[in-house]
């Protein structure tokens, strides 16, 4: 029943697709193709939902697809978890959409153009979430990619976005190659292109490290990974900023997705390798994004490279995950699995919740730099609150969900002592100090978005006429930052629902959770470590209520007076003295100069030119040295390649004639 | 965790390791050359600790002598010759360390994991309980060879070749409790001696070239 | 029931006692310093003074400014009930262990970077700049160590880890020296104590804790310095009583519990003369000068992780 639900809710999202064309009014169009893809959400985050409760797989063969290979479709705990999360995050998104793009006012040409490709990509999603044999798999993977590559060229008049969309499609391409190879390798081991064929292949070891070295790099490069990240910081910052939510916060994760099936399910054994490189992947993504992130001014391609960096928190529980499967330990593998799913959907909820609001932000503002922002709290109250909650969820603070998966998966590599190698020990000991740094970090850079967007000044005077947004807006945010807040209180009864998912993975859940408490979150066993969230929050709660009613006593409060801010003698202070993000993030520029190619530019100032000038830009070195080189080289063995075509008739009758003759002697 | 299988002298020991390992990090840090030299001798005096430690242990009288010949020569004698020859050679302002610092230590942690992975086969060989230091001794060798290439002032690579030779001597204490005596007395004189030689070298280079940097040795190669 | 009454007596008594370990700091360094300083209570008195005092707002301030004393001042007395300072019985340990302790202190150090920034000076946005830098660079070496501890304690749970070196026989660790120098470190770099910063300066360039609290009088600075007086007194309880436990109880009776606080409260007067004696010695460092001190935090650690690894696993 829950698959067919599913399947309904594929088919709303096509209808989303086609609906508003016949329709003449570009609003009615807009608010139709929207709803369609709510309701679409919420179907198959309902019957996701469903079965990740109740634990058991669904499957089903349509008519459709090749002759000899009619598409199957199937639904169990752990593809159930990501319809879970892909359906919600749809549902509010689409609360968010319609006004956002009636207030950027669309005409009807674009506005048709984004119904047709939202729908088809979030269709896509749920179709690769469904897949049960590779064709499918790979069909709903393109038409995933495609149209998200016609939603991120959607503002083609500028020359950069077509070449940064290009680059999204050459890379998404790539990995699609990939993956195809993967499943190749299984398929030829078994009998057919089918999952549960692929799933009963006995592989050589041999075979099993390359077919997992075609799936790390193929779903790597659609997840985000280091070095193969270059597509991400370049196709966020284009797309319009509810796509952007979407595909960071959805459609990463269902590249994961694609990831955890083919490792744990597919191939079936975990190799201790494997662990190794993912968690050595993720350490250096996770690392490197958030670096990179603090550099950025531009505030939706920081966001784009946080994103980077939470992909490799995930992987990184992945990689743990691995290790622990490798050595017998299944229990643990199934702590790093839920650690790293549970990261997939905070991931999922906070960091659509900043797109959405930088959204509201860049609308309102008409810039998108964030030396250009300031002052914003008072003038869009509702969306700052909303982003402060995602940025305080994003840097890992308890009592938000941040903090939880984060906690898990330190939790996790703490567990990492009981594993043989002391090398492995070591080495995962080193990678939990990574993720302590990338944390601190993260949160070093939250403050300076927060901080400079939102308080302090307005830079520029295009701030003053910013205004809050409207409902519709302003309510998808709302919910996902409540989402935010009750997924850090009540960690414990969803870890809980969760547990059918390692169960069918690992053969194990987590045995130490207690399935009728909503308190206490023991991951390993209470003597080891015990976390409690709502008893934190009200904690909390009551010591700020205690410190206020002492200090507020109703007989005698002491007054408060309002004056102007220090400025240590030298006048009336104005916005210019203010802290920029690149001054912000100096000192930690200074410290990790090595990370990133840096170009400094200095005019000082003259008698003739007053003011100096000073531009800063940093590039990124995947592009410099991995991309760009591998792109002289490609054109280079082009150029080559080309003088086959000489111009001249001789030559190419002289090819003819040569063919003929060899082909003539291998007959005799 | 397995640490209460060990008795307290033994537990003793293995801190001693640990600082001796410390102290080599330590050495990779400094860019002083007398703080580089006082650190040297601070590594001398735990050689010389864990040897009295071992001969009250295990009751191996005759490693007081090596003891008491590593205290007069690590810790006293060859540091205060270095010391004079730094000031007399007047070169006690920094040293330049080639490469990021931080590289340099983590490079440090690295090859402390590998030694470990190194003697894991040959720790099964040994009895004693202190076998778990035999990879902090091919640590401190390694380290001191790390020292060696990563600096340009002659007077730090005498003194990481030194270091080398206190982790060779660590490791023969601790592994083994002790060498023959006749082994010990030579590696005793062949120290000296090279203390010595590299004294009287470091006046000629000095007065050849006119400075101690080994890089502006290269000006010696054949072809141009 | 009477256990949640001893938590909160613990809360209370650690309130109480935060302003105390902090004059009796300035009271060594003074005798330390041949200076005739403050009595070691002066720290009650100037807490009253700001209490009384009228508050003065900038213009533009946003509620969050207003908001953030209350914040900071509430996660910190949460931390105070979490940590075991002379008993282990307290039901409120369970609630959070170590990293959801280094969380809290994160989650104050948030939101008083954004009070920082929020008035728009210069002086703000210094002092949170610097701030969060010099605390991303002492996480890893702080996590290190606790790595390190618990892999000996198989634990993180904060009364776990201190009842195991209760119970077990005298050992000496290796790891356990190296973790607890870097913990020394950095709590210096967390509580911003000389030679990372300064708390006694009155020039604004030299400021780093001080620059973000600049704008804030009256009752919130009281909350403000009142918290930082508490995280300071947090991490001298947590150190002294992971690595030399000895004396605090185990059960929730009254002579073990006074026994327990007699000797926290003699380990707090110890390691309270160490730092004074610390801060005359040492001089503060410029900024860019503070990195290499936590990485020399984190070598130790480092260090602490591979003795145990190499040396103590048999």
């Amino acid at each position: 029943m829950y698959l067919n639900l599913a399947h309904f809710g594929v088919l709303l999202a096509l209808l989303a697709a086609v609906a508003p064309l016949p329709v003449r009014s570009i609003n009615a169009g807009v608010r139709i193709a929207f709803a369609l893809l709510g309701i679409s959400g919420l179907t198959c985050a309902y019957a996701g939902g469903r079965v990740m409760l109740s634990g058991t797989s669904l499957d089903v063969v349509l008519p459709i697809g090749l002759p000899w290979l009619h598409s199957h479709q199937h639904l169990d705990p752990l593809g159930g978890f990501f319809l879970l999360l892909v359906g919600s995050v749809t549902a509010i998104v689409s609360l968010y959409g319609p006004n956002y793009l009636i207030s950027n006012g669309a005409d009807s040409a674009s506005s048709h153009t984004l119904a047709v490709f939202t729908g088809l990509f979030i269709a896509g999603m749920y179709l690769v979430i469904l897949a049960a044999d590779a064709f499918s798999f790979m069909v709903a993977w393109e038409l995933m990619s495609v149209a998200s590559y016609f939603l991120v060229a959607h503002d083609h008049s500028q020359h950069e976005n077509t070449r940064a969309a290009f680059i999204y499609l050459l890379m998404a391409q790539a990995g699609g190659l990939f993956i195809l190879l993967g499943f190749g390798v299984l398929a030829g081991f078994g009998d057919n292109f089918t999952f549960s064929a692929m799933q009963s292949a006995s592989l050589s070891p041999h075979w099993e490290h390359i077919a997992f070295g075609l799936a790390f790099i193929g779903f790597g490069m659609k997840a985000g990974i280091v070095p193969l990240h270059v597509w991400l910081p370049q196709a966020h910052p284009v797309a319009p900023s509810h796509i952007s939510a979407l595909m960071s916060g959805v459609m990463l994760k269902v590249a994961v997705y694609g990831f955890i099936r083919f490792c744990y399910d597919l191939v079936g054994t975990l190799h201790w390798q494997w662990g190794v490189i993912v968690l050595l992947a993720g350490c250096t993504s996770a690392l490197l994004g958030v670096l990179y992130a603090l550099m950025q001014h531009d505030l939706k391609r920081l966001l784009a490279y946080h994103s980077v960096e939470n992909i490799g928190i995930i992987y990184m529980g992945l990689g743990l995950s691995f290790l622990f499967a490798s050595n017998n330990l299944p229990a643990l593998a199934a702590l790093g699995l839920i650690a790293a799913l549970y990261h997939c959907m905070n991931h999922a909820l906070f960091k659509s919740l900043l797109f959405l609001g930088a959204g509201a932000l860049i609308q309102q503002s008409g810039r998108h730099d964030l030396n250009h922002m300031g002052g914003l709290l008072r003038l869009m109250p509702i969306t700052g609150i909303c982003f402060l909650v995602g940025c305080i969820s994003i840097s890992a603070l308890p009592p938000f969900n941040g903090f939880v998966s984060e906690w898990l998966t330190f939790q996790t590599a703490l567990q990492g002592t009981v594993l043989e190698s002391g090398v492995i020990k070591s080495m995962v000991a080193v990678a939990a100090a990574a993720l302590a740094l990338t944390g601190a970090l993260a949160a070093a850079c939250f403050v300076k978005v927060f901080g400079i967007a939102f308080l302090g000044q307005p830079r520029t005077e295009d701030m003053l006429s910013a205004r809050e947004v409207s409902a519709g807006m302003k309510g998808s945010q709302v919910l996902l930052a409540l989402s935010c807040l009750l997924l850090g209180i009540f960690p414990a009864p969803i870890i809980n629902s969760m547990q059918a998912i390692p169960a069918a993975l690992l053969g194990s859940g987590l045995k130490s959770i207690k399935t009728d408490t909503w308190l206490w979150l023991t991951p390993v066993s209470a003597h080891a470590s015990s976390y409690a969230a709502p008893m934190v929050l009200f904690g909390i709660c009551v010591a700020w209520l205690a410190a206020y009613g002492i200090l507020h006593p109703r007989r005698r409060k002491i007054p408060v007076r309002f004056s102007p801010a220090w400025d240590c003698g030298f006048g009336p202070l104005e916005a210019r003295t203010q802290y920029t993000a690149s001054s912000f993030s100096q000192p930690i520029r200074r410290i990790f100069r090595p990370v990133w190619p840096i170009h400094e530019n200095v005019t000082p100032a003259t008698e003739t030119a007053k003011g100096g000038r000073y531009s800063i830009h940093i590039g990124d070195w995947a592009w410099d040295k991995l991309y760009l080189p591998l792109g002289h080289l490609i054109q280079r063995s082009a150029r080559i390649a080309a003088r086959l075509q000489g111009g001249n008739i001789r030559t190419y009758l002289a090819y003819s004639f040569f063919t003929l003759i060899v082909m003539l002697w291998i007959v005799t | 965790m397995d640490i209460a299988v060990f008795t307290l002298a033994e537990q003793l020991i293995l801190t001693l390791a640990a600082l001796m390992l410390f102290t080599s990090f330590l050495l990779l840090a400094q860019t002083r050359l007398l703080t580089l030299i006082h650190i040297f001798a601070l590594q001398g005096g735990l050689l010389c600790a864990t040897t009295l430690l071992i001969a009250f242990t295990y009751g191996r009288h005759h490693l007081l002598i090596s003891a008491a010949l590593t205290l007069g020569l690590k810790v006293f004698f060859i540091p205060i010759q270095l010391q004079k020859l730094v000031t007399h050679l007047d070169i006690k302002r920094e040293v330049e360390v080639v490469g990021n610092p931080t590289f340099i230590m983590l490079g440090g942690a690295a090859l402390v994991l590998f030694s470990y992975y190194a003697v894991l086969p040959i720790r099964e060989l040994s009895m004693l309980a202190t076998r778990n230091t035999i990879a902090v001794s091919l640590a401190i060798i390694l380290l001191g060879m790390l020292l060696i290439i990563s600096r340009r002032k002659a007077v730090v690579q005498v003194v990481g070749f030194m270091c080398m030779e206190n982790g060779l001597m660590f490791a023969a204490i601790s592994a083994t409790h002790g060498m023959p005596m006749v082994v010990e007395m030579g590696v005793a004189l062949d120290v000296l001696v090279a203390a010595i030689l590299f004294g009287i070298f470091f006046f000629q280079i000095r007065t050849e070239f006119g400075s101690l940097d080994v890089d502006k040795l290269n000006r010696l190669k054949e072809v141009d | 029931m009477s256990a949640w009454i001893l938590a909160i007596v613990q809360t209370v008594l650690l309130l109480l006692l935060a302003p105390l370990l902090s004059g009796w700091v300035k009271w060594v360094k003074c005798k330390m310093q041949c200076r005739r300083g403050p009595a070691p209570w002066q720290p009650y008195r100037d807490l009253a003074k700001l209490m009384r005092k009228e508050v003065v707002l900038a213009e533009h301030a946003s509620p969050l400014f207003r908001a953030t004393p209350y914040l900071v001042f509430s996660v910190t007395a949460l931390a105070c009930s979490v940590v075991p300072a002379f008993t282990l019985g307290l039901p409120t340990a369970a609630m959070a262990d170590v990293i959801v302790l280094v969380g809290f202190f994160a989650l104050g150090r948030f939101f008083l970077s954004l009070a920082g920034m929020d008035i728009g000076t210069a002086f703000g946005g210094m002092g949170a700049s610097r701030e969060v830098t010099i605390s991303s660079l002492a996480e890893p070496a702080m996590l290190l160590a606790i790595f390190t501890l618990s892999m000996t304690f198989a634990s993180t749970n904060l009364n776990t880890m201190v009842h195991f070196t209760l119970t077990e026989p005298f050992q000496i660790h290796p790891s356990f020296i190296f973790s607890g120098l870097s913990l020394l470190l950095v709590a210096t770099a967390e509580c911003g104590r000389i030679p990372i910063d300064n708390p006694a300066t009155h020039l604004e360039l030299t400021m780093v804790h001080e620059a973000m609290i600049l704008e804030y009088s009256g009752r919130h600075l009281a909350l403000l310095e009142w918290a930082s007086m508490l995280k300071m007194l947090i991490f001298g309880v947590l150190i002294t009583n992971l690595f030399i436990p000895w004396g605090v109880a185990q059960t929730s009776g009254f002579i073990p519990c006074s026994v327990g606080a007699l000797s926290m409260m003699a380990k707090l007067m110890g390691i309270g003369a160490l730092l004074a004696v610390s801060e005359s010695v040492l001089a503060k460092m410029r900024l860019f000068r503070a990195p290499e001190f936590l990485s020399l935090a984190f070598i130790l650690s480092l260090l602490g992780m591979l003795s145990h690894v190499v040396l103590e696993v048999h």
